[in-house]
């Protein structure tokens, strides 16, 4: 049940790549694996079928058209990636601003999955762009809604409409008109709407979101939906769709680890864009929503944006924009710049959470569990062991110096010799990535976060991108 | 017709079954969460089922799936201390609320600690509980330590010997290892003044297969002994938790159906496995 994704997708995908020629029957294989991928993403069973038949359809008609397996397969992947963003990103949109201010954006969703906080979020972003949004506080259900909405806008520095105490007392709709001529006698621009968790099968609650809706016409109504959910995204999204209508969704928690594939159901059952992405607690981490990102984390390839943000807190700039340089002017990284590294990713915290991320981690996936922490204390031992010279070039390294090395780290030749093969191996791959190629795999424990487009596949046409996963995520962020 | 009853009846009719129906079975146990691989399972010995009490046999199959370990709540002379843990908005809170008042109904007296010091106005959500159900609240400052508030909600229990002393902990990802650490240390802290007896892990009916993920990785840090399976009211069939039970053999205990606290009951099997079938 835990064998992941990105193996099974993986595993398709080189198999596909072995072969001399890919058949159709191949691509039958693969849909299979495709499939199955899928489902266990969350994605529903109706979504993947329609899914997996366009794909087939998609792959048949390249065969012909391309020579080597090898391409087939890159094609194949690519018709799977495109479609994936196509559906995720088709829709996307920013939010529409009334003409006759306030915009007026609603919230709606489950319970649990993240309006309030979201809420502020939204506040925050609007307000840094010059807009001077109004909270409003009608989760009048849940126990101190209103006050956790009140502590939220404190925070964010945006003033919030609570004439209720919540809890259970006062009417949630009449709570959102008022807030909206509040808004209009202030001059606010925006109002945002916090409203109760709801299920889609509580006919009540559904009519009072609609209510609402009808007492404050909304620019936006935005579903709200935990990146968690499973097969239920379904029935919900389309009970909301009924029930009050949505105009986008936010995905929520997606600094989790789910897979999200209920993105993918929602996207391609409502027709409605994902137009953001909430991605922890605190009120700073939101984004809009990138379908690529999306794509690549369903599919489990690791989220290599998701991983270079992470690495992109922990690399000072300094290191960062060493390596860059490097790495652009086709230098050699060298282990001086993997002692960095090495520094810079115990910064990181726990490394098998991370190498999880890692595109291809599938793969390594019993590596990556039985990951030792404690390897990167001892080999960054043995690297501090080694003199300069020795860093910048391995080759000097005799049996010797080898030996001296071991001593001075308490570790064993045998350790520096495996450490220097792997970094070799290392090395030489990074040459072959930046010529374009796709690494074979990777060696374990030589994964590192400035690991570039290791997903080259997906990012092949985008050759300006920088191979700094940190710098690329600035470029694209 | 749910799904059961349409298998049901076509295997004591005719007992052809289609390439459709199977796929159309397939659909409906996909739907439930109970993920791909127990589906097969079940689509597999289900194949092999004969019209011979096909519904107790089909039961049977699902029922294999459940933990061996007991689904009852677990009592201990003295005080009965329950930790609840989970990822952000799955329910802990209202489970809290839920479990006191459960303890309470059944006249035993009860302790709550509000261990999240964290979320904005958790600690006033705890309290409005409270203050409903008519249960002690304890609570440190916003944003202090929680193993403190744990560990003086404990004291406090341990003091006014209560039966039952529930600590609510703030929501956080599994995938945080600080986060857990820190859940890790609350359970550490509070097993100064007296052994935590219940780890409830509470997970949301709608959530897919990434609750497997959850319940793996919060059993690491804190050795869950039991799921509350929260928000079964809704459409969702809470099939993920089947698939913790088989997987890791972590029993359901409680079952919420509502955002109140009477909306609360123990575990039933039968009822659990019908309505994932339904
Ligand atoms: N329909 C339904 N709603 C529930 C159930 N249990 C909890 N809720 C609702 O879900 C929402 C979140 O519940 P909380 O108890 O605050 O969840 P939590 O896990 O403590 O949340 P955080 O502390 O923010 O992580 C609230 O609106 C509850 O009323 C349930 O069984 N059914
Ligand atoms: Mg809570």
């Amino acid at each position: 049940m835990f064998e992941s994704l990105t193996s099974r997708f993986s595993g398709a995908f080189s198999s596909l790549r072995s072969k001399g020629k890919i058949s159709s029957s191949d691509i039958e294989t693969t849909c299979q694996e495709i499939r199955q991928a899928l489902l266990e993403s969350d994605v529903a069973l109706s979504v993947v079928e329609d899914f997996i038949a366009d794909i087939r359809q998609k792959s048949l008609g390249a065969l012909p058209t391309l020579q080597s397996g090898t391409n087939q397969a890159n094609a194949i992947f690519e018709i799977v990636n495109a479609s994936l963003i196509e559906i995720l990103g088709g829709q996307a949109r920013r939010v529409r601003f009334a003409k006759n201010p306030p915009t007026v954006i609603m919230l709606a969703g489950l319970q649990g999955a993240g309006k309030t906080t979201l809420a502020g979020k939204l506040a925050k972003f609007y307000a840094e762009q010059g807009n001077t949004p109004l909270l409003v506080a009608s989760d009048l259900q849940r126990p101190n809604a209103v006050t956790q909405l009140q502590v939220v806008g404190e925070s964010v520095n945006v003033p919030v409409f609570a004439p209720e105490p919540g809890n259970g007392r006062g009417n949630p709709v009449k709570v959102a008109k008022d807030g909206i001529e509040f808004a209009k006698s202030k001059m606010y621009n925006m109002v945002i709407v916090d409203t109760a968790g709801r299920l889609g099968v509580d006919e009540d609650l559904m009519k009072q979101a609609s209510d609402i809706r009808d007492a404050i016409n909304p620019d936006e109504i935005l579903f709200v939906v935990d990146a968690m959910i499973g097969q239920d995204a379904v029935r919900t999204s389309q009970a909301f769709l009924d029930g009050v209508g949505f105009d986008g969704v936010v995905l929520t928690k997606l600094d989790g680890d789910a897979r999200g594939g209920a993105a993918l159901s929602i996207a391609s059952m409502t027709k409605r864009p994902i137009m953001f992405a909430s991605t922890g607690e605190k009120l700073h981490e939101f984004d809009v929503f990138y379908p690529e990102r999306m794509a690549s984390r369903i599919l489990g390839l690791g989220d290599v944006a998701t991983l270079a943000e992470q690495a992109k807190k922990a690399f000072d700039t300094d290191t960062s924009a060493k390596l860059e340089a490097k790495f652009a002017s086709g230098e050699d990284f060298t282990l001086e710049d993997f002692l960095d590294q090495l520094q810079a990713m115990s910064k990181m915290g726990n490394m098998s959470k991370l190498l999880g991320m890692l595109p291809g981690a599938g793969q390594m996936k019993k590596q990556i569990e039985n990951f030792d922490e404690g390897e990167i204390v001892r080999t960054t031992a043995i690297v501090q062991s080694m003199t300069p010279t020795e860093r910048r070039d391995p080759k000097v390294l005799n049996g010797s110096r080898r030996a001296r090395i071991a001593l001075g780290s308490g570790r064993k030749v045998s350790d520096v010799n495996n450490l220097v093969d792997r970094f070799t191996a290392a090395q030489k791959m990074m040459k072959q990535v930046r010529n374009g190629g796709m690494p074979a795999g990777m060696p374990p424990g030589m994964a590192m976060p400035a690991m570039p487009k290791v997903n080259a596949p997906v990012n092949k046409k985008k050759k300006s991108k920088s191979g700094n996963p940190a710098k690329r995520a600035q470029e694209e962020g | 017709m749910g799904l059961f009853s349409k298998f049901i009846a076509k295997i004591k009719g005719t007992n052809d079954f289609s390439p459709a129906d199977w796929a159309e079975l397939e659909q409906e146990l996909l739907s439930s969460d109970v993920g791909p691989k127990l589906a097969k399972e079940f689509l597999d010995a289900a194949k092999k089922v004969k019209s011979d009490n096909a519904e107790e046999a089909l039961i049977e199959i699902m029922t294999q799936n459940l933990s061996k370990s007991s689904h009852e709540p677990i009592t201990v002379n003295g005080t009965t201390t329950i930790m609840v843990v989970g990822v952000n908005g799955t329910g802990k809170t209202t489970s809290v609320a839920k479990l006191a008042s459960y303890y309470k109904r059944n006249g035993k007296s009860v302790v709550l600690a509000a261990g999240d010091t964290f979320r904005a106005a958790a600690v006033d959500q705890l309290k409005t509980w409270g203050e409903r159900i008519g249960v002690l609240v304890i609570s440190g400052k916003e944003n202090g330590d929680p193993a403190s508030v744990a560990f003086d909600g404990a004291q406090n229990a341990q003091k006014s010997q209560s039966d039952v002393f529930i600590i609510d902990t703030a929501g956080r990802l599994h995938n945080k290892s600080d986060l857990m650490a820190e859940l890790a240390k609350v359970k550490r802290v509070v097993e100064k003044v007296s052994p935590i007896n219940e780890v409830l892990l509470v997970i949301d009916a709608t959530t897919g297969q990434n609750g497997l993920q959850q319940a793996k990785i919060f059993t690491e840090s804190v050795e869950v002994t039991g799921i509350v399976l929260s928000k079964l009211d809704g459409s969702a069939k809470g099939g993920v938790a089947l698939a913790i039970e088989a997987e890791l053999g972590i029993p359901i205990k409680w079952i919420g159906t509502g955002e109140s606290e009477g909306d609360f009951a123990p575990f039933d099997a039968q009822s659990y496995i019908k309505g994932l079938l339904a």
